[in-house]
């Protein structure tokens, strides 16, 4: 599904985001990638959304290579991988039907179908009396939900999601890690950046990668066999 | 559908951007279209003062009219040559004392014929240049009959020195001005673009071609380019009606050119905004 082969990624300005860095995400699966600020996860997720060209290694998308994929076709991958932010990014001076229709219209959805299907995603989401609401009119959590509406609309293999309850109370971040795992249970994979570890130990099925000033330096899978258990996410995700 | 929605709906959204940007364009394009109508009257002119270059044979008193009649055909051999007209002594008295009365009793109280008989060569439209009058006047000088042959040689080279700054004028002066235009366009659709960038970061996000995201964009600029057109045709057309009216008499241009201002309006404003959304897909 997601698989990156010693990944390095280098900046001229800022140095290393991301060092040797090297995992494999599997086809339906649930999985946390947590670190402090700056230790690589966003870098991580835009390589793996193909946004950006690892400066060595490979990083493969569903059968697609960031080393032989060209500008051209970088809007297949995108259409492979959905993507929900902290902060929505959602079209302002638009309504919640509208934010999904346009995704759908941009993307080569038959006229009669973009209108069904965008109220089919709003319902999935646990918005069906809202679709007519502009983007200011609704919550922080109803907002990430249109998001991720969005993010659905092309019916992804997987779902990246950065720091999405970044921006949400309790409530609403139950709400939408509820989603989350209802959408994860149908069979789409979720790999989620956070840095929230109280929030990955409410979910201790989930797969967890660690990064830590661009290493990464744990995975909850190898962890047993490969990995010292000293490194924060390690030490607090045992501490029960 | 979508492209055509979304660069109508560029107009609607920001009326006033948009409005600004096409009468920037169109005030670039009635400085062309100024332009374009003193070209082609200059022009007019020009072909009009063209239908006279001539070349003028004077034969000498003592030529026969075997000789006469031998050049009259050598010279109406030549693809170049429209008409050959003979005159002889008395025609061309009969001319000055028409064109010169004020000599007129001169000729007549002398009793002598000082003008010479004489061939007019009339050339073909496209020949009338400096070089082909050249050499049909030296291939005449060489018949020992022919006293000289003439055809105004300074002025014809100054017409045609004068036809050659004008085209050059036109298409130097044009071509500023059509980069002005094009480098408004531009500029406009940058600020467009730069107003929708959240909706193109989103389309991007979510997978949409290249060329999907750039359509909407070419076609706002082709419609901007279009209306600037327009509206720089209508502006030509006003100043055309008051020059007329109160200065001078001057021709409108043909209809040929009005479509093909319109069209090079509308593809100027597709290319330009082509050149702007090509760098700024890559920055937003």
């Amino acid at each position: 599904m997601i698989k990156l082969t010693h990944v390095t990624k280098e900046y001229p300005k800022r140095g290393f985001a991301l060092r040797d860095v090297s995992f494999h995400l599997k086809k339906g699966e649930f999985a946390f990638l947590t670190g402090h600020s700056g230790s690589g996860k966003s870098t991580t997720l835009r390589l793996i959304h193909m946004a950006d060209k690892p400066t060595d290694g490979e990083v493969r998308v569903t059968g697609y290579s960031s080393e032989r994929i060209t500008e051209r076709d970088l809007w297949k991958v995108r259409r492979r991988v959905g993507y929900v932010f902290q902060d929505f990014r959602l079209l302002p001076g638009r309504t919640a039907l509208e934010n999904v229709a346009f995704v759908l219209e941009v993307t080569d959805t038959p006229q009669k179908a973009i209108r069904p299907k965008a109220q089919r995603l709003l319902s999935q989401v646990g918005l069906a009396p809202k679709i007519g609401a502009y983007v200011n009119e609704l919550s922080g959590g109803e907002q990430q939900r249109v998001a991720i509406a969005r993010a659905l609309a092309n019916d992804p293999y997987v779902l990246l999601a950065d720091e999405p309850t970044g921006n949400l109370d309790e409530r609403a971040t139950r709400g939408i890690m509820e989603l989350f795992r209802d959408i994860n249970a149908k069979g789409m994979a979720v790999l989620m950046a956070t840095h929230d570890l109280e929030l990955i130990k409410r979910h201790p099925t989930a797969r967890v990668f660690e990064l830590d000033n661009g290493s990464l330096v744990y995975d909850s899978e190898t962890a047993e066999t490969d990995a010292p258990r000293s490194t924060p996410a390690a030490e607090r995700l045992g501490s029960d | 559908m979508y492209a055509l929605r979304e660069a109508l709906a560029a107009f609607r959204r920001a009326p006033v951007l948009t409005g600004l940007s096409s009468a920037m364009v169109a005030l670039a394009l009635f400085v062309v279209g100024l332009f374009s109508l003193a070209t082609y009257n200059l022009q007019l002119t020009l072909s009009a003062i063209e239908e006279r270059v001539e070349i003028v044979v004077y034969l000498r008193d003592d030529a026969r009219q075997s000789e006469i009649d031998h050049l009259l055909g050598e010279l109406g051999d030549f693809e170049e040559v429209r008409l050959v007209r003979y005159l002889s002594k008395r025609d061309a008295l009969e001319r000055a004392q028409e064109q010169l009365p004020e000599f007129g009793e001169l000729f007549l109280e002398s009793g002598v014929n000082p003008l010479p008989q004489s061939l007019e060569v009339e050339l073909q439209p496209g020949f009338r240049t400096p070089d082909v009058v050249d050499r049909i006047a030296q291939e005449a000088r060489v018949y020992p009959f022919v006293e000289d042959a003439l055809y105004g040689e300074e002025w014809v080279d100054r017409l045609f020195a004068l036809r050659r700054i004008g085209l050059a004028s036109t298409a130097v002066l044009g071509g500023a001005f059509a980069l002005v235009a094009a480098l408004i366009i531009g500029t406009a659709l940058r600020i467009a673009i730069f107003a929708r960038r959240d909706e193109i970061y989103v389309m991007r996000l979510v997978g949409a071609k290249k060329s999907f995201i750039r359509r909407p964009f070419l076609l706002e600029g082709a419609l901007a380019g279009l209306a600037g057109a327009f509206l720089a045709c209508a502006l030509t057309y006003g100043t055309y009606r008051g020059v007329y009216s109160y200065l001078f008499e001057i021709a409108w241009v043909p209809g040929s050119w009005i479509a093909i201002g319109l069209l090079a309006g509308a593809a100027f404003g597709a290319f330009s905004s082509g050149l702007a959304i090509r760098r700024h897909l890559q920055e937003v």
